[in-house]
């Protein structure tokens, strides 16, 4: 099982979280003007890394938050757990980096 | 003890040649569907000049990883067809193969637990029956005498509140059939290359024409992958994309024990399937873990689940014990069906997208995506699950639709 360091509450069980799939997935911005191809890409289309992922996790029976999570897909290792909004780190310390909770104005625009 | 005394090496059952310079194909991927595959090109499209690469060794991936399941009662018309085949053609290939792989038709029930699932279950016995797939709905009393060691008390959170039934279905020996078809394909000039990993393709404009791998380069007409968990790390190499997630898929078996368990148990629901093998243990599986992952295991907890829900429903599982569990990458789409057919990549074609159930499609994967590689069309079998339906809007949505346990 995970150990997942929730920015919020601390590292807690995988069964606390929801898992939200691939990070920094940006909802098109002229929707209207989207082709059939490109409306398949935001849809069904998400990257499947094999290494270093960027992923949405929500501390679902915890603080309830949705924060992004750095992770392995091979290891398993966390490698860093940022706020929503926030830039992907750069890839490197395999020791888990928690940056603070994400406030109010830099939440998602 | 010195060699004189061991008896002879049994024959084996194929060559293990080294790579030529060139084939007319080169399938990657060497479990089941890369087996079958080959096998088709060879007996219906006389194609003998081709290779299987395996990075590893033979079947050693999900073939040798899945719960050998085989049952054809999906909901849509496309998957009953195509899964339907898969089970005639399993019922054929023991005597076409030369080869005894313990297909046992023993049955596969599916529980329903709720009042949701008796009236899915109920309209997909109707629509199984429709595209002649045989299939019945058994009452919690029927469903008793079949299987009299599950649980149809009303004294557990979810009751058994009766059964679908497809009697054809059942189970097969995974390795055997790999070794099968691995015997068949070298016996009509199939060159089956292990410790052979693609590292790359070589393309002309955006036609293929070569494969790098870890044994030298390799020139070939046509390229098919069908490398499951893996067939996004392929299609990147050649510069496309598929909609497919990698997520761990964990089983496990329990010590050997006497029959007791005469047919295969399903439960969505509750969340576990359970059938016994030949040699005697139980086996076990349920579903995929949350997150992506390419690590061949899971989390803890997904087993500790499937075990409870197991022996809620099997009373006589409780002193039972898990002598291993273990975990396969399985390559999944968002409609919960495979992805059979033709690539942005000129003559490179892709059979991915199986799930957490490919092992049931494996001869039917096999004839038509070699029908697919051979003729640059698809068979009519899997023309609707080509690539190309998350862009029509045509999905086959069989999640929740198609007694999977996903």
């Amino acid at each position: 099982m995970l150990l997942i360091p929730c920015p919020n509450c601390g590292p807690r069980d995988e069964t606390e979280f929801h898992y939200g799939g691939q990070a920094h997935v940006a909802y098109p911005e002229n929707p209207a003007e989207l082709t059939d191809r490109e409306w398949a890409e935001y849809l069904f289309y998400r990257d499947n890394t094999k290494g270093a992922f960027a992923e949405r996790w929500l501390h679902s029976t915890g603080c309830r938050q949705w924060f992004n999570m750095l992770r392995d897909t091979v290891t398993y290792d966390i490698q860093a757990v940022y706020p929503m909004g926030q830039l992907r780190p750069a890839t490197g310390p395999t020791a888990p980096t928690v940056t603070s909770p994400v406030s109010p104005e830099g939440a998602v625009k | 003890m010195t060699t004189e005394h061991l008896p002879e090496h049994p024959d084996f059952l194929w060559r293990n040649p080294d790579p030529k310079k060139s084939y007319d194909a080169v399938i990657v991927g060497g479990g089941g569907h890369g087996l079958a595959t080959a096998y088709y090109l060879a007996k219906n499209h006389g194609m003998t000049n081709i290779a299987i690469l395996e990075k590893g060794w033979l079947a050693g991936g999900n073939m040798a990883r899945n719960t050998t399941i085989i049952r054809s009662n999906y909901l849509w018309d496309e998957s009953a067809a195509i899964y339907e085949h898969a089970l005639k053609l399993w019922e054929i290939l023991p005597e076409e193969l030369e080869y005894d792989f313990l297909f046992s038709q023993r049955g596969v029930m599916n529980l329903a637990h709720t009042l949701g699932d008796v009236r899915e279950s109920v309209r997909r016995v109707g629509a199984n029956k429709l595209n002649g797939v045989d299939a019945e709905w058994l009452d919690p009393q029927q469903v008793k005498e079949l299987c009299p060691i599950l649980n149809i008390n009303d004294n557990i959170r979810y009751p058994v509140m009766g059964a679908t039934y497809q009697p054809r279905a059942g189970i097969a020996k995974h390795d055997h059939v790999a070794w099968a078809f691995a015997r068949k394909c070298d016996e009509l000039g199939v060159d089956i290359i292990q410790n052979c990993e693609v590292t790359g393709f070589i393309k002309d404009g955006n036609r293929v024409t070569g494969v790098k791998t870890t044994r030298g380069t390799i020139n070939t007409e046509k390229v098919g992958l069908c490398a499951a968990g893996h067939s996004s790390v392929l299609a990147e190499m050649a510069g496309f994309r598929l909609p497919i997630q990698s997520h761990p898929l964990q089983a496990l078996v329990s010590e050997l024990h006497e029959p007791v368990h005469p047919t295969v148990v399903m439960s969505n629901h509750v969340h576990v399937y359970v059938s016994q093998a030949h040699k005697g243990e139980l086996v076990m599986g349920a579903g995929v873990d949350s997150y992506n992952g390419y690590g061949q295991r899971g989390s803890f907890h997904v087993i500790e689940h499937q075990m409870a829900a197991a022996v809620e429903l099997f009373p006589i599982f409780a002193r039972a014990h898990v002598l291993r569990t273990w975990g396969g990458i399985v390559d999944t789409t968002l409609d919960a069906s495979p992805i059979v057919g033709t690539t942005p990549v000129e003559n490179m074609f892709v059979n991915c997208g199986w799930g957490t159930g490919g092992f049931k499609g494996t001869p039917a994967a096999g004839l038509t995506f070699a029908h697919t590689i051979a003729t640059g069309e698809p068979h009519k079998l899997n023309k609707p699950f080509a690539l190309e339906r998350f862009e029509t809007g045509a999905l086959i949505d069989e999640h929740g639709a198609a007694a999977v346990a996903h």
